[in-house]
Protein backbone atom coordinates (compact mmCIF):
# COMPACT_ATOMS: atom_id res chain seq x y z
CA UNK A 1 0.00 0.00 0.00
CA UNK A 2 3.11 2.48 0.61
CA UNK A 3 4.69 4.04 -2.27
CA UNK A 4 7.89 4.85 -0.61
CA UNK A 5 10.56 2.62 -0.72
CA UNK A 6 11.12 2.59 2.74
CA UNK A 7 8.49 2.78 5.04
CA UNK A 8 9.25 2.97 9.23
CA UNK A 9 6.15 2.26 10.18
CA UNK A 10 4.82 3.44 13.59
CA UNK A 11 7.80 1.63 15.78
CA UNK A 12 9.11 2.30 19.08
CA UNK A 13 11.69 1.15 21.16
CA UNK A 14 11.37 0.12 24.95
CA UNK A 15 13.74 -1.20 27.76
CA UNK A 16 12.91 -2.26 30.91
CA UNK A 17 14.41 0.22 33.10
CA UNK A 18 16.56 -0.18 36.42
CA UNK A 19 14.26 0.10 38.73
CA UNK A 20 10.93 -1.77 37.60
CA UNK A 21 8.78 0.16 34.61
CA UNK A 22 10.26 0.95 31.94
CA UNK A 23 12.70 3.29 29.73
CA UNK A 24 10.96 4.35 26.26
CA UNK A 25 13.79 5.59 23.88
CA UNK A 26 11.42 6.38 20.93
CA UNK A 27 7.75 5.89 20.42
CA UNK A 28 5.47 5.68 17.46
CA UNK A 29 8.31 7.04 15.22
CA UNK A 30 6.98 7.20 11.38
CA UNK A 31 9.12 8.17 8.22
CA UNK A 32 9.28 7.34 4.58
CA UNK A 33 12.10 7.25 2.31
CA UNK A 34 12.08 7.68 -1.31
CA UNK A 35 14.43 5.25 -3.98
CA UNK A 36 17.54 6.90 -4.68
CA UNK A 37 17.37 9.41 -1.52
CA UNK A 38 19.85 10.54 0.79
CA UNK A 39 18.22 11.09 4.27
CA UNK A 40 20.29 12.44 7.19
CA UNK A 41 19.01 11.80 11.13
CA UNK A 42 20.40 14.46 13.60
CA UNK A 43 19.44 14.14 17.03
CA UNK A 44 21.55 14.33 20.59
CA UNK A 45 22.91 11.18 21.82
CA UNK A 46 20.26 8.91 23.46
CA UNK A 47 17.63 9.97 21.19
CA UNK A 48 17.43 6.52 19.68
CA UNK A 49 18.97 7.46 16.31
CA UNK A 50 21.38 4.19 16.39
CA UNK A 51 18.32 2.11 17.40
CA UNK A 52 16.33 3.34 14.12
CA UNK A 53 19.57 2.50 11.68
CA UNK A 54 19.75 -1.11 13.74
CA UNK A 55 16.28 -1.82 13.23
CA UNK A 56 16.60 -0.54 9.46
CA UNK A 57 19.40 -3.11 9.55
CA UNK A 58 17.93 -6.02 11.07
CA UNK A 59 20.26 -6.06 13.52
CA UNK A 60 17.29 -4.77 16.14
CA UNK A 61 14.03 -5.13 16.47
CA UNK A 62 11.35 -2.81 17.46
CA UNK A 63 8.74 -3.01 20.78
CA UNK A 64 6.16 -1.92 18.04
CA UNK A 65 5.56 -1.08 14.50
CA UNK A 66 7.15 -2.68 11.50
CA UNK A 67 9.65 -1.74 8.67
CA UNK A 68 8.49 -1.98 5.49
CA UNK A 69 11.42 -1.74 2.24
CA UNK A 70 10.54 -2.54 -1.23
CA UNK A 71 7.10 -3.93 0.18
CA UNK A 72 8.28 -6.56 2.46
CA UNK A 73 8.95 -6.19 6.15
CA UNK A 74 11.97 -6.37 7.93
CA UNK A 75 12.35 -9.70 9.46
CA UNK A 76 16.28 -9.92 10.09
CA UNK A 77 19.45 -8.80 8.53
CA UNK A 78 19.64 -8.90 4.98
CA UNK A 79 22.39 -8.36 1.68
CA UNK A 80 19.66 -5.90 0.36
CA UNK A 81 20.66 -3.42 3.37
CA UNK A 82 24.50 -3.08 3.97
CA UNK A 83 25.64 -1.48 7.38
CA UNK A 84 28.80 1.21 7.65
CA UNK A 85 30.07 0.84 10.93
CA UNK A 86 31.23 4.14 13.11
CA UNK A 87 34.48 2.06 14.04
CA UNK A 88 34.90 0.24 10.41
CA UNK A 89 34.41 -2.99 12.19
CA UNK A 90 36.60 -4.95 9.62
CA UNK A 91 38.03 -8.16 10.52
CA UNK A 92 41.33 -7.72 11.58
CA UNK A 93 42.70 -11.10 11.08
CA UNK A 94 41.85 -10.41 7.14
CA UNK A 95 43.47 -8.58 4.64
CA UNK A 96 41.87 -5.49 2.61
CA UNK A 97 41.09 -8.03 -0.46
CA UNK A 98 39.98 -10.74 2.33
CA UNK A 99 37.37 -8.29 3.93
CA UNK A 100 35.41 -7.49 0.72
CA UNK A 101 36.09 -10.85 -0.95
CA UNK A 102 33.87 -12.13 2.47
CA UNK A 103 31.23 -9.66 1.84
CA UNK A 104 31.06 -10.75 -1.99
CA UNK A 105 31.33 -14.28 -1.24
CA UNK A 106 28.48 -13.67 1.12
CA UNK A 107 26.21 -12.26 -1.24
CA UNK A 108 26.59 -14.71 -4.62
CA UNK A 109 27.80 -18.01 -3.02
CA UNK A 110 28.72 -19.85 -6.11
CA UNK A 111 31.23 -17.36 -7.54
CA UNK A 112 34.53 -18.84 -8.17
CA UNK A 113 37.58 -17.15 -5.82
CA UNK A 114 38.42 -15.42 -9.21
CA UNK A 115 35.34 -14.31 -9.85
CA UNK A 116 35.04 -12.78 -6.12
CA UNK A 117 38.23 -11.05 -6.31
CA UNK A 118 37.63 -9.80 -9.36
CA UNK A 119 34.29 -8.37 -8.22
CA UNK A 120 36.11 -6.98 -4.85
CA UNK A 121 39.08 -5.58 -7.07
CA UNK A 122 36.51 -3.16 -8.56
CA UNK A 123 35.06 -1.87 -5.31
CA UNK A 124 38.57 -1.75 -3.79
CA UNK A 125 39.34 0.71 -6.97
CA UNK A 126 36.38 2.92 -6.47
CA UNK A 127 37.70 3.78 -2.98
CA UNK A 128 41.05 3.79 -3.76
CA UNK A 129 42.83 1.76 -2.53
CA UNK A 130 43.96 -0.48 -5.28
CA UNK A 131 47.41 -1.16 -4.58
CA UNK A 132 46.65 -1.80 -0.65
CA UNK A 133 44.87 -5.19 -1.27
CA UNK A 134 47.19 -7.40 0.67
CA UNK A 135 47.70 -5.12 3.91
CA UNK A 136 45.61 -5.71 6.85
CA UNK A 137 43.43 -3.37 8.58
CA UNK A 138 46.28 -3.07 11.46
CA UNK A 139 48.25 -1.23 8.47
CA UNK A 140 46.14 1.11 7.43
CA UNK A 141 45.02 4.96 8.70
CA UNK A 142 41.54 5.58 10.13
CA UNK A 143 40.39 6.70 6.55
CA UNK A 144 41.51 3.56 4.78
CA UNK A 145 40.11 1.62 7.33
CA UNK A 146 36.58 3.15 6.35
CA UNK A 147 37.24 3.33 2.81
CA UNK A 148 37.40 -0.75 2.94
CA UNK A 149 34.61 -0.46 4.85
CA UNK A 150 32.51 1.57 2.50
CA UNK A 151 34.16 -0.87 -0.24
CA UNK A 152 32.90 -4.23 2.08
CA UNK A 153 29.37 -2.24 1.52
CA UNK A 154 29.45 -1.22 -1.66
CA UNK A 155 30.80 -4.31 -2.93
CA UNK A 156 27.75 -6.58 -2.76
CA UNK A 157 25.66 -3.81 -3.99
CA UNK A 158 22.71 -3.22 -1.66
CA UNK A 159 19.38 -1.21 -2.47
CA UNK A 160 19.85 0.57 0.33
CA UNK A 161 23.15 1.99 2.58
CA UNK A 162 23.11 2.51 6.28
CA UNK A 163 25.61 4.50 7.75
CA UNK A 164 26.08 4.75 11.51
CA UNK A 165 28.09 8.01 11.42
CA UNK A 166 30.88 6.88 9.69
CA UNK A 167 33.43 9.74 9.33
CA UNK A 168 33.17 10.93 13.35
CA UNK A 169 36.51 8.96 13.83
CA UNK A 170 38.32 10.51 11.41
CA UNK A 171 40.45 13.76 11.14
CA UNK A 172 38.84 16.85 9.20
CA UNK A 173 40.69 16.56 6.11
CA UNK A 174 39.75 12.90 5.69
CA UNK A 175 36.56 13.27 6.44
CA UNK A 176 35.89 15.73 3.78
CA UNK A 177 37.74 13.21 1.38
CA UNK A 178 35.31 10.46 1.87
CA UNK A 179 32.37 12.62 2.07
CA UNK A 180 33.03 13.38 -1.64
CA UNK A 181 33.62 9.79 -2.50
CA UNK A 182 30.40 8.90 -0.71
CA UNK A 183 28.46 11.69 -2.56
CA UNK A 184 30.11 10.79 -5.34
CA UNK A 185 29.47 7.02 -5.35
CA UNK A 186 25.56 7.42 -4.00
CA UNK A 187 25.07 9.92 -6.70
CA UNK A 188 26.35 7.28 -9.56
CA UNK A 189 24.81 4.18 -8.29
CA UNK A 190 21.64 5.96 -7.45
CA UNK A 191 21.83 4.51 -3.94
CA UNK A 192 19.17 4.73 -1.38
CA UNK A 193 21.09 5.93 2.06
CA UNK A 194 19.98 6.73 5.59
CA UNK A 195 22.94 8.02 7.34
CA UNK A 196 23.34 9.05 10.85
CA UNK A 197 25.48 11.98 11.91
CA UNK A 198 26.47 14.70 14.36
CA UNK A 199 27.39 16.85 12.17
CA UNK A 200 25.31 19.61 10.63
CA UNK A 201 27.67 20.67 7.62
CA UNK A 202 28.21 17.10 6.53
CA UNK A 203 24.14 16.69 6.45
CA UNK A 204 23.90 19.62 4.72
CA UNK A 205 26.68 18.39 2.20
CA UNK A 206 25.09 15.15 1.63
CA UNK A 207 21.69 14.67 2.17
CA UNK A 208 18.40 15.29 0.24
CA UNK A 209 15.97 15.26 3.47
CA UNK A 210 17.47 15.61 7.14
CA UNK A 211 15.26 14.18 9.93
CA UNK A 212 15.64 16.08 13.42
CA UNK A 213 15.15 13.64 16.41
CA UNK A 214 14.36 15.66 19.51
CA UNK A 215 16.60 14.46 22.98
CA UNK A 216 15.59 11.30 24.36
CA UNK A 217 14.12 9.34 26.50
CA UNK A 218 10.38 9.80 24.20
CA UNK A 219 11.96 10.83 21.25
CA UNK A 220 10.18 11.83 18.89
CA UNK A 221 10.77 12.86 14.95
CA UNK A 222 10.11 16.74 15.27
CA UNK A 223 10.68 17.59 11.50
CA UNK A 224 12.09 16.58 8.23
CA UNK A 225 14.20 19.39 6.54
CA UNK A 226 13.47 19.56 3.11
CA UNK A 227 16.98 20.52 2.07
CA UNK A 228 17.16 23.81 -0.77
CA UNK A 229 20.58 23.18 -2.14
CA UNK A 230 20.94 22.34 -5.69
CA UNK A 231 21.74 18.63 -6.12
CA UNK A 232 24.78 19.57 -8.28
CA UNK A 233 26.81 20.93 -4.94
CA UNK A 234 30.62 21.07 -4.32
CA UNK A 235 31.97 21.17 -1.05
CA UNK A 236 33.96 24.39 -2.22
CA UNK A 237 31.54 26.46 -2.74
CA UNK A 238 28.60 24.90 -0.91
CA UNK A 239 28.47 27.43 1.90
CA UNK A 240 28.18 30.13 -0.27
CA UNK A 241 25.45 29.43 -1.28
CA UNK A 242 22.74 31.81 -0.17
CA UNK A 243 20.13 29.49 1.34
CA UNK A 244 23.19 27.73 3.16
CA UNK A 245 23.05 29.16 6.10
CA UNK A 246 19.26 29.28 6.53
CA UNK A 247 18.96 25.55 6.47
CA UNK A 248 22.39 25.71 9.08
CA UNK A 249 20.64 28.17 11.23
CA UNK A 250 17.68 26.10 11.20
CA UNK A 251 19.28 22.75 12.20
CA UNK A 252 21.59 24.21 14.41
CA UNK A 253 18.99 26.19 16.31
CA UNK A 254 16.79 22.67 16.45
CA UNK A 255 19.82 21.24 18.04
CA UNK A 256 20.62 23.76 20.21
CA UNK A 257 17.17 24.69 21.69
CA UNK A 258 14.20 23.33 20.29
CA UNK A 259 15.11 19.71 20.54
CA UNK A 260 15.26 19.92 24.25
CA UNK A 261 12.29 22.13 24.68
CA UNK A 262 9.86 20.25 22.68
CA UNK A 263 7.08 19.79 25.42
CA UNK A 264 4.43 17.16 25.69
CA UNK A 265 2.02 19.26 24.32
CA UNK A 266 3.88 20.05 21.04
CA UNK A 267 4.29 16.23 20.69
CA UNK A 268 0.67 15.84 21.49
CA UNK A 269 0.12 18.40 18.57
CA UNK A 270 2.74 16.60 16.14
CA UNK A 271 0.95 14.17 13.21
CA UNK A 272 3.57 11.47 13.77
CA UNK A 273 2.41 10.08 10.51
CA UNK A 274 3.14 13.35 8.59
CA UNK A 275 5.90 15.04 10.50
CA UNK A 276 5.76 18.40 9.03
CA UNK A 277 8.66 19.11 6.45
CA UNK A 278 10.46 21.89 6.29
CA UNK A 279 11.88 24.06 3.41
CA UNK A 280 14.23 26.65 5.57
CA UNK A 281 14.83 29.54 2.98
CA UNK A 282 11.69 29.22 1.10
CA UNK A 283 9.27 31.79 1.48
CA UNK A 284 7.57 30.48 4.26
CA UNK A 285 5.43 32.31 7.30
CA UNK A 286 6.92 30.19 9.61
CA UNK A 287 10.07 31.20 9.21
CA UNK A 288 10.12 34.66 8.33
CA UNK A 289 6.87 36.33 10.42
CA UNK A 290 7.60 38.20 13.21
CA UNK A 291 11.18 39.47 11.47
CA UNK A 292 10.07 42.90 9.95
CA UNK A 293 11.82 43.82 6.42
CA UNK A 294 14.19 40.65 6.67
CA UNK A 295 15.01 39.26 3.21
CA UNK A 296 13.30 36.23 2.28
CA UNK A 297 15.73 34.18 3.35
CA UNK A 298 18.26 34.90 6.81
CA UNK A 299 21.02 33.76 4.84
CA UNK A 300 21.71 37.23 3.62
CA UNK A 301 22.14 39.23 6.55
CA UNK A 302 24.85 37.18 7.99
CA UNK A 303 28.37 38.60 6.68
CA UNK A 304 29.47 37.76 3.42
CA UNK A 305 32.45 34.98 3.57
CA UNK A 306 32.67 34.84 0.14
CA UNK A 307 35.10 38.38 -0.36
CA UNK A 308 38.46 37.07 0.26
CA UNK A 309 38.79 34.70 -2.91
CA UNK B 1 79.48 0.37 21.53
CA UNK B 2 76.93 -1.42 23.14
CA UNK B 3 75.75 -4.78 21.95
CA UNK B 4 72.33 -6.17 21.41
CA UNK B 5 70.40 -6.60 24.22
CA UNK B 6 70.05 -10.05 23.66
CA UNK B 7 73.95 -10.13 23.61
CA UNK B 8 74.44 -9.05 27.09
CA UNK B 9 71.52 -10.94 27.96
CA UNK B 10 73.21 -14.40 26.85
CA UNK B 11 76.42 -13.27 28.58
CA UNK B 12 74.78 -12.95 32.06
CA UNK B 13 72.88 -16.18 31.50
CA UNK B 14 76.26 -17.81 31.02
CA UNK B 15 77.63 -16.19 33.56
CA UNK B 16 75.16 -17.14 36.43
CA UNK B 17 75.31 -21.11 34.64
CA UNK B 18 79.03 -21.23 34.87
CA UNK B 19 78.75 -19.44 38.81
CA UNK B 20 76.14 -22.22 39.44
CA UNK B 21 77.80 -25.27 38.26
CA UNK B 22 81.20 -24.05 39.85
CA UNK B 23 79.25 -23.52 43.86
CA UNK B 24 77.76 -26.57 42.96
CA UNK B 25 81.27 -28.31 42.26
CA UNK B 26 82.62 -26.78 45.03
CA UNK B 27 79.81 -27.67 47.39
CA UNK B 28 80.02 -31.45 46.48
CA UNK B 29 83.69 -32.05 46.37
CA UNK B 30 84.39 -31.92 50.34
CA UNK B 31 84.86 -34.44 52.22
CA UNK B 32 82.73 -35.02 55.53
CA UNK B 33 84.58 -36.93 58.46
CA UNK B 34 85.20 -40.41 58.34
CA UNK B 35 84.70 -43.09 60.30
CA UNK B 36 87.01 -46.17 60.85
CA UNK B 37 85.21 -49.72 60.44
CA UNK B 38 85.29 -53.20 59.15
CA UNK B 39 86.33 -53.36 55.51
CA UNK B 40 83.19 -55.67 55.05
CA UNK B 41 80.56 -52.86 56.56
CA UNK B 42 82.74 -50.28 54.69
CA UNK B 43 81.74 -52.31 51.38
CA UNK B 44 77.96 -51.75 52.10
CA UNK B 45 78.33 -47.99 53.40
CA UNK B 46 79.94 -47.22 50.35
CA UNK B 47 82.19 -44.15 49.76
CA UNK B 48 79.99 -41.80 51.14
CA UNK B 49 80.58 -43.31 54.70
CA UNK B 50 84.51 -43.94 53.95
CA UNK B 51 86.05 -41.53 52.44
CA UNK B 52 83.71 -38.58 53.09
CA UNK B 53 82.47 -38.07 49.60
CA UNK B 54 79.06 -35.77 49.30
CA UNK B 55 76.36 -38.22 48.61
CA UNK B 56 75.05 -35.31 46.46
CA UNK B 57 76.67 -35.52 42.71
CA UNK B 58 78.99 -33.02 41.58
CA UNK B 59 78.05 -31.47 38.23
CA UNK B 60 80.65 -33.71 36.27
CA UNK B 61 78.89 -36.63 37.51
CA UNK B 62 75.41 -35.27 36.48
CA UNK B 63 77.50 -34.48 32.93
CA UNK B 64 79.08 -37.97 32.66
CA UNK B 65 75.37 -39.24 32.89
CA UNK B 66 73.37 -36.86 30.67
CA UNK B 67 76.01 -37.74 28.38
CA UNK B 68 75.54 -41.44 28.80
CA UNK B 69 72.10 -41.10 28.48
CA UNK B 70 72.34 -39.04 24.83
CA UNK B 71 74.72 -41.41 23.44
CA UNK B 72 72.33 -44.22 23.97
CA UNK B 73 68.88 -42.89 24.68
CA UNK B 74 66.93 -45.88 22.69
CA UNK B 75 68.37 -49.35 25.13
CA UNK B 76 65.83 -51.61 26.77
CA UNK B 77 67.25 -53.58 29.31
CA UNK B 78 64.32 -55.12 30.62
CA UNK B 79 61.59 -53.63 32.74
CA UNK B 80 63.32 -51.40 34.98
CA UNK B 81 66.02 -50.41 32.44
CA UNK B 82 65.18 -48.58 29.33
CA UNK B 83 66.77 -45.90 27.59
CA UNK B 84 65.79 -41.78 28.42
CA UNK B 85 64.33 -41.54 25.25
CA UNK B 86 62.18 -44.30 25.54
CA UNK B 87 60.64 -43.50 28.75
CA UNK B 88 60.48 -39.83 27.70
CA UNK B 89 58.66 -41.41 24.59
CA UNK B 90 56.00 -43.34 26.84
CA UNK B 91 55.44 -39.89 28.69
CA UNK B 92 55.10 -37.55 25.43
CA UNK B 93 52.84 -40.11 23.64
CA UNK B 94 50.40 -40.32 26.79
CA UNK B 95 50.28 -36.23 27.25
CA UNK B 96 49.85 -35.82 23.30
CA UNK B 97 47.02 -38.58 23.35
CA UNK B 98 45.28 -37.18 26.29
CA UNK B 99 45.85 -33.50 25.53
CA UNK B 100 44.13 -34.48 21.58
CA UNK B 101 41.05 -35.63 23.42
CA UNK B 102 40.76 -32.64 25.62
CA UNK B 103 41.28 -30.11 22.54
CA UNK B 104 38.61 -32.27 20.45
CA UNK B 105 35.89 -32.16 23.58
CA UNK B 106 37.04 -28.47 25.30
CA UNK B 107 36.61 -26.57 21.89
CA UNK B 108 33.41 -27.29 20.92
CA UNK B 109 32.00 -27.45 23.96
CA UNK B 110 33.85 -24.18 24.42
CA UNK B 111 31.83 -22.49 21.63
CA UNK B 112 28.77 -23.91 22.67
CA UNK B 113 29.25 -21.88 26.25
CA UNK B 114 30.41 -19.47 24.68
CA UNK B 115 27.28 -18.72 21.57
CA UNK B 116 24.65 -19.73 23.96
CA UNK B 117 23.93 -17.83 26.99
CA UNK B 118 21.35 -20.48 28.11
CA UNK B 119 24.03 -23.69 28.26
CA UNK B 120 26.87 -21.15 29.70
CA UNK B 121 24.28 -21.08 32.80
CA UNK B 122 23.50 -24.48 32.82
CA UNK B 123 26.88 -25.82 32.54
CA UNK B 124 28.32 -23.61 34.82
CA UNK B 125 28.06 -25.03 38.00
CA UNK B 126 29.08 -28.50 36.53
CA UNK B 127 32.94 -26.56 35.51
CA UNK B 128 32.85 -25.37 38.53
CA UNK B 129 32.68 -28.04 41.04
CA UNK B 130 34.76 -30.27 38.46
CA UNK B 131 37.68 -27.75 37.58
CA UNK B 132 39.39 -27.67 40.93
CA UNK B 133 39.78 -31.41 41.52
CA UNK B 134 43.47 -32.32 41.50
CA UNK B 135 43.36 -33.87 38.22
CA UNK B 136 45.22 -37.42 40.35
CA UNK B 137 41.87 -37.62 42.63
CA UNK B 138 40.55 -39.13 39.90
CA UNK B 139 43.51 -41.77 39.37
CA UNK B 140 41.91 -44.52 41.51
CA UNK B 141 37.98 -43.32 39.99
CA UNK B 142 40.44 -44.29 36.25
CA UNK B 143 41.88 -47.64 37.53
CA UNK B 144 38.63 -48.56 38.75
CA UNK B 145 36.80 -48.37 35.45
CA UNK B 146 39.44 -48.30 32.98
CA UNK B 147 41.08 -51.13 34.67
CA UNK B 148 44.36 -50.13 32.28
CA UNK B 149 47.00 -48.13 34.34
CA UNK B 150 48.39 -47.16 30.89
CA UNK B 151 44.96 -45.30 29.97
CA UNK B 152 44.35 -44.47 32.87
CA UNK B 153 47.53 -41.85 32.84
CA UNK B 154 45.99 -40.92 29.19
CA UNK B 155 42.67 -39.88 31.17
CA UNK B 156 44.12 -38.05 33.94
CA UNK B 157 45.91 -35.97 31.28
CA UNK B 158 42.84 -35.95 29.42
CA UNK B 159 41.31 -34.67 32.48
CA UNK B 160 43.82 -31.96 33.44
CA UNK B 161 44.16 -30.46 30.34
CA UNK B 162 40.22 -29.88 29.68
CA UNK B 163 39.84 -27.13 31.67
CA UNK B 164 41.87 -24.44 30.79
CA UNK B 165 41.04 -24.83 27.45
CA UNK B 166 37.31 -25.01 28.02
CA UNK B 167 37.01 -22.23 29.66
CA UNK B 168 39.43 -19.79 27.64
CA UNK B 169 37.52 -20.94 24.60
CA UNK B 170 33.93 -19.81 26.34
CA UNK B 171 35.34 -16.71 27.26
CA UNK B 172 37.15 -16.25 23.95
CA UNK B 173 33.93 -16.77 21.44
CA UNK B 174 31.71 -14.53 24.24
CA UNK B 175 33.84 -11.54 24.27
CA UNK B 176 34.02 -11.93 20.47
CA UNK B 177 33.39 -8.30 19.66
CA UNK B 178 29.83 -7.85 18.77
CA UNK B 179 30.50 -5.34 15.53
CA UNK B 180 32.07 -8.34 14.24
CA UNK B 181 29.63 -11.00 14.67
CA UNK B 182 27.29 -8.01 12.94
CA UNK B 183 29.05 -7.67 10.40
CA UNK B 184 28.63 -11.44 10.08
CA UNK B 185 24.87 -11.21 10.58
CA UNK B 186 24.22 -8.50 8.01
CA UNK B 187 26.19 -10.43 5.44
CA UNK B 188 23.97 -13.38 5.99
CA UNK B 189 26.21 -15.47 6.87
CA UNK B 190 24.98 -19.09 8.65
CA UNK B 191 25.69 -20.14 11.94
CA UNK B 192 28.49 -22.57 10.86
CA UNK B 193 30.39 -20.61 8.44
CA UNK B 194 30.27 -18.28 11.31
CA UNK B 195 31.58 -19.74 13.45
CA UNK B 196 34.35 -21.02 11.18
CA UNK B 197 35.36 -17.40 9.00
CA UNK B 198 33.95 -14.89 12.32
CA UNK B 199 34.16 -16.64 15.90
CA UNK B 200 36.76 -19.22 15.44
CA UNK B 201 40.07 -16.91 13.95
CA UNK B 202 38.50 -13.89 16.81
CA UNK B 203 38.59 -15.97 19.56
CA UNK B 204 41.95 -18.25 18.20
CA UNK B 205 44.37 -16.42 20.52
CA UNK B 206 42.32 -16.98 23.58
CA UNK B 207 41.68 -20.96 22.81
CA UNK B 208 45.79 -21.01 21.67
CA UNK B 209 46.38 -19.31 25.80
CA UNK B 210 44.46 -21.92 27.11
CA UNK B 211 46.27 -25.05 24.59
CA UNK B 212 48.99 -23.22 26.39
CA UNK B 213 47.97 -23.54 30.25
CA UNK B 214 46.72 -27.14 29.23
CA UNK B 215 50.14 -28.45 27.79
CA UNK B 216 51.68 -26.96 31.00
CA UNK B 217 49.77 -28.46 33.18
CA UNK B 218 49.58 -31.64 31.25
CA UNK B 219 52.95 -32.28 31.43
CA UNK B 220 53.85 -31.00 35.18
CA UNK B 221 50.74 -34.13 35.66
CA UNK B 222 52.23 -36.97 33.70
CA UNK B 223 55.21 -37.10 36.09
CA UNK B 224 52.89 -37.45 38.99
CA UNK B 225 50.75 -39.68 37.27
CA UNK B 226 53.57 -41.93 35.81
CA UNK B 227 54.91 -41.83 39.93
CA UNK B 228 51.81 -43.82 40.68
CA UNK B 229 50.89 -45.86 37.72
CA UNK B 230 54.69 -47.30 37.09
CA UNK B 231 55.68 -49.39 34.21
CA UNK B 232 56.77 -46.86 32.03
CA UNK B 233 57.73 -42.57 31.46
CA UNK B 234 59.56 -40.54 32.52
CA UNK B 235 57.81 -40.05 36.10
CA UNK B 236 57.88 -43.45 36.55
CA UNK B 237 61.79 -43.59 35.93
CA UNK B 238 62.12 -40.59 38.23
CA UNK B 239 60.76 -43.12 40.98
CA UNK B 240 62.50 -45.90 39.82
CA UNK B 241 66.12 -44.18 40.21
CA UNK B 242 64.89 -42.66 43.40
CA UNK B 243 64.60 -46.01 44.92
CA UNK B 244 67.79 -47.16 43.29
CA UNK B 245 69.46 -44.29 45.15
CA UNK B 246 71.01 -42.95 41.65
CA UNK B 247 70.34 -39.64 42.39
CA UNK B 248 72.81 -38.34 39.79
CA UNK B 249 69.82 -39.87 37.38
CA UNK B 250 67.18 -38.36 39.17
CA UNK B 251 68.70 -35.10 38.41
CA UNK B 252 69.20 -35.89 34.90
CA UNK B 253 65.58 -36.53 34.70
CA UNK B 254 64.39 -33.45 36.34
CA UNK B 255 66.98 -31.31 33.91
CA UNK B 256 65.17 -33.84 30.70
CA UNK B 257 61.88 -32.61 32.13
CA UNK B 258 62.40 -29.14 32.07
CA UNK B 259 63.95 -29.26 28.64
CA UNK B 260 60.94 -31.21 27.14
CA UNK B 261 58.18 -28.61 28.95
CA UNK B 262 60.04 -25.84 27.67
CA UNK B 263 59.95 -27.32 24.15
CA UNK B 264 55.91 -28.17 24.70
CA UNK B 265 55.48 -24.41 25.62
CA UNK B 266 57.11 -23.09 22.93
CA UNK B 267 55.56 -24.96 20.39
CA UNK B 268 52.46 -23.91 21.78
CA UNK B 269 53.62 -19.87 21.98
CA UNK B 270 54.76 -19.79 18.24
CA UNK B 271 51.85 -21.61 17.16
CA UNK B 272 49.65 -18.57 19.27
CA UNK B 273 51.55 -16.25 17.49
CA UNK B 274 50.78 -16.98 14.50
CA UNK B 275 46.53 -17.01 15.31
CA UNK B 276 47.76 -13.39 16.94
CA UNK B 277 46.66 -10.36 14.66
CA UNK B 278 47.53 -6.80 15.39
CA UNK B 279 44.22 -4.63 15.91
Amino acid sequence: MTDKFISIEGISKRFPAAGGGTTTVFEDLWLGMERGTFTCVIGHSGCGKTTVLNVLAGLDRPSDGAVIVDNQSIEGPSLDRAVIFQSHALLPWLTVMGNVAYAVASKWRRWSRAQVEEHAQRFIALVGLSGAERKRPAELSGGMKQRVGIARALSIEPKILLMDEPFSALDALTRGTLQDEVRRICQETGQTVFMITHDVDEAIYLADRIVLMTNGPQAVLAEIVDNPLPADRARDDVHKHPLYYAVRNHVVDFLVTRSKSYTDADKAALDRRNPPIVRPGAPEPAIVSGESASPSWPGLSRPSTSHAG
Amino acid sequence: MTRSLTFRAAIVSILLFAAFVLVWHLATRGSGATVAMDPEYAKLMGATATTGKSAMPGPLDVGATVWGHLKDPFYDRGTNDKGLGIQLGWSILRVTIGYLLAVLVAIPIGFLIGMSPLMSKALDPFIQVLKPISPLAWMPLALYTIKDSGLSAVFVIFICSLWPMLVNTAFGVASVRKEWINVARTLEVGTLRRIFTVLLPAAAPTILTGMRISIGIAWLVIVAAEMLVGGTGIGYFVWNEWNNLSITNVITAILVIGVVGMILDQLLARATRAVTFPE
